[in-house]
């Protein structure tokens, strides 16, 4: 098997707490606490989780636009967080990133053809005229036209907006593509063009994928392969057909069962998980999910269960499966 | 299923906003009833007039720059619209109770949840007691499955979790044995098992207290999952109406069959998702013709130039759409329709 694209090592992104005047360091929000994955290229990685997960700052530590608090990231063979801050910067042509809200992204003074530029001038890619041309091949390509390049982002419906965000981060030709609720903001109709616009680009241009998103339906629909996480770690990773159909972590199956399903003959045994997500800042002792799980052993409360492989290419991180047990 | 009365009639319901690009027909002629005890869903996308139309019955429109410029709302015989303030008010509350998407907006920050229940309980119970009021406040926190409902009494609306706060919304909005429940996107604030449990919550209110409940929600599973019959929304108007099985099994508006589509389904991967060409319309934008004529791959002459009524194609089954017009349907062949 080839080196994947992307390799993520025991990642961890500690957020501190302060308090009182002297704004000591009371504690830490254990937003990612040791994720570990691997993205092939070519493939979409889908990851779901419950707000505050840790589903967006796991993104952005890929990115470097935050600094981990532990953990490795190689891409490409090369380990970004050695990289100097200049080195990263010109990493950034090759990964990019795609925002629920574009239009928070986009600047409102600037015509898109401005905004569509910028990542050209910023990694010298093209001469002026070459840019300009680019700028119009990637309106089009993102289904725009090229008349929209003298316009400014407010004068773009919410899908259209999304597609310039989209059409930003393709400028640079890069490989990877990290998307982080780039649908969610929008409505179902348009939410399907969007989509099928991201599936048509990944064939045409060969990216690979990295889709964040809380939407079940959305994420089976895109992904080859999907992570679940719970509380700031991978509960589960597995190829999407047996995550969705064969789910092993209880979490998993809770999620999945909660999915309300647009077809009212469809009757299913949900699995009920009582109660709310517990604070990152202060996560449950041994398995994260034992206040909730409704199969809690007494080995979960304390003992943190390995994140293991127990099928092929499907891993999981629950006491219920002996590989995850401590040896 | 047993015939039942029914409870809130809205007829020809017009609200407009009043702005700088003049009239904006938010919601644009509709009727609609609720039947006692029944559980009805609004679906449509952003914008269609859902919220809109949830404030005209409350009378909550802000005013200006919206009015509602025609129509009634008829409940127990009376036409809301024609009520004043004061009288309105006695029935928000009492007989016909909101609760809204974000908790924490229609929670006061400064108040504790109890105190916020027990001004609830006040405004409408006057000759209660001090005792009366507090259990009956704790009473609404353990229907709504609240724990330790005494100490949350205590608490502040920021101390509480996102679901914790839509049930109290539940609960306050419950007080007074409402008739009518209107929630308005209840639970798109909230993750999908908070979701889960409040979904259950306001099924289990509904057959327990027989309260009907009008349910407005842009995700179609929700609405699968939930109601008995649905309206179907599309740029402030009513477009299609039936019982939840016809309407997902059999639906018949083009724009319903495309929205249907369009949802990606958890169960099973389709290659690619079908979806609808063009954008949503702002409303009032399309003056002639059906509003979704730009977007429908059935159009043909009369839809861009007449505007199509809501034809009834079964007994609970209406539908606003020129194909299913009696005239063209004999005009036309169904079976292209149906395909
Ligand atoms: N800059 C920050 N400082 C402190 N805590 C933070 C910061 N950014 C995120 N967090 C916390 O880290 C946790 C993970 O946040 P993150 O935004 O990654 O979640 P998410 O999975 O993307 O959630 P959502 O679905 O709501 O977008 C949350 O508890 C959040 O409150
Ligand atoms: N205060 C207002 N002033 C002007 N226009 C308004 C106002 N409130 C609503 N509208 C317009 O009325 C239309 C219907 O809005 P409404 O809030 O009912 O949509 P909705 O179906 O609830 O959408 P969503 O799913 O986004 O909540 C919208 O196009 C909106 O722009
Ligand atoms: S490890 Fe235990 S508590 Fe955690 S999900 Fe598995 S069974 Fe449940
Ligand atoms: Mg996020
Ligand atoms: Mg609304």
């Amino acid at each position: 098997m080839t080196e994947p694209l992307l390799k993520v090592e025991g990642l961890k992104k500690y957020f501190p707490i302060k308090s009182g005047v002297l704004g000591q360091v009371k504690n830490h929000v254990k937003a990612v606490d040791d994720v570990s994955f691997v993205v092939h290229e070519g493939e979409t990685l889908g990851i779901v989780g419950e707000s505050g997960c840790g589903k967006s700052t796991t993104g952005r530590m890929l990115m470097r636009l935050l600094e981990p608090t532990d953990g490795k990231v190689f891409f490409d063979g090369k380990e970004l967080t050695d990289l100097s801050n200049q080195e990263m910067r010109k990493m950034r042509r090759d990964i990019q990133m795609v925002f629920q809200d574009p239009y928070a992204s986009l600047n409102p003074r600037h015509t898109i053809e401005k905004i569509l530029m910028e990542p050209l001038n910023v990694h010298e890619i093209g001469d002026p005229k070459e840019r300009k041309k680019k700028v119009h091949e990637f309106l089009e390509i993102v289904g725009l036209s090229s008349y929209h390049a003298k316009r400014y982002p407010h004068q773009f419906s919410g899908g259209q907006r999304q597609r310039i965000g989209i059409a930003r981060a393709l400028m640079t030709n890069p490989k990877l593509i990290i998307a982080d609720e780039p649908v969610s903001a929008l409505d179902v109709s348009i939410q399907a063009q969007v989509l099928n616009l991201m599936q048509d680009l990944q064939k045409e241009l060969k990216l690979t994928y990295i889709f964040i998103a809380h939407d079940l339906g959305v994420v089976r629909h895109i992904s080859d392969r999907v992570g679940v996480m719970y509380l700031g770690q991978m509960a589960e990773l597995a190829d999407s057909e047996s995550l969705y159909e064969k789910p092993l972590h209880p979490y998993t199956q809770a999620l999945l069962s909660a999915v309300p399903v647009p077809d009212p003959d469809f009757t299913r045994e949900q699995v009920v998980i009582k109660g709310d997500v517990p604070s990152p800042a202060n996560p449950p002792s041994g398995c994260r999910f034992h206040t909730r799980c409704p199969f809690k052993m007494d080995i979960c409360e304390t003992t943190v269960p390995k994140f293991a492989e127990v099928e092929k290419g499907h891993s999981v991180a629950c006491h219920l499966y002996k590989e995850s047990r401590p040896q | 299923m047993r015939e039942r009365k029914t409870i809130l009639d809205v007829k020809g319901l017009k609200t407009s906003f009043f702005t700088d690009d003049g009239e904006v027909p938010a919601v644009d002629n509709i009727d609609f009833h609720i039947r006692e005890g029944e559980v009805l869903g609004i679906v449509g996308e952003s914008g269609c007039g859902k919220s809109v139309t949830s404030l005209s019955i409350m009378g909550l429109v802000p005013s200006p720059p919206g009015k509602i410029t025609g129509g009634e709302i008829l409940f127990q015989d009376k036409d809301l619209t024609k009520l004043n303030e004061k009288k309105m008010r006695a029935i928000r509350g009492n007989d016909i109770a909101m609760i809204f998407q974000e908790p924490m907006t229609s929670l006061n920050p400064l108040f504790t949840i109890g105190d916020q229940l027990r001004e609830a309980i006040k405004i409408h119970k006057r000759d209660w007691s001090k005792k009366q009021i507090q259990e009956r406040a704790v009473e609404m926190m353990k229907l709504v499955g609240l724990p330790r409902a005494e100490d949350l009494m205590k608490e502040y609306p920021h101390q509480l979790s996102g679901g914790m706060r839509q049930r109290v919304m539940i609960a306050m909005a419950l007080l007074c044995d409402p008739k009518v429940l209107i929630a308005d996107e209840p639970t798109t604030a909230l993750d999908v098992t908070i979701q889960a449990q409040i979904l259950k919550l306001i099924k289990n209110l509904n057959e327990t207290l027989n309260t009907a409940v009008l349910l407005i929600t842009h995700d179609l599973g929700v609405v699968a999952e939930t109601c008995e019959r649905v309206i179907v929304m599309y740029a402030g108007k009513v477009v299609e109406e039936g019982p939840v099985h016809t309407i997902f099994k059999d639906p018949q508006h083009p724009y319903t069959r495309g929205l249907l589509e369009s949802v990606p389904d958890m169960r099973f991967k389709k290659e690619r998702l079908y979806s609808i060409p063009g954008n949503v319309p702002k409303p009032g934008s399309i003056r002639t013709g059906c509003k979704f004529a730009a977007r429908c791959e059935f159009a043909f002459d009369r839809c861009l130039n007449e505007n199509p009524d809501l034809y009834q194609t079964a007994d609970d089954h209406q539908t606003r759409c020129f194909l299913f017009d009696s005239k063209e349907v004999q005009a036309h062949d169904r079976t292209v329709v149906k395909s």
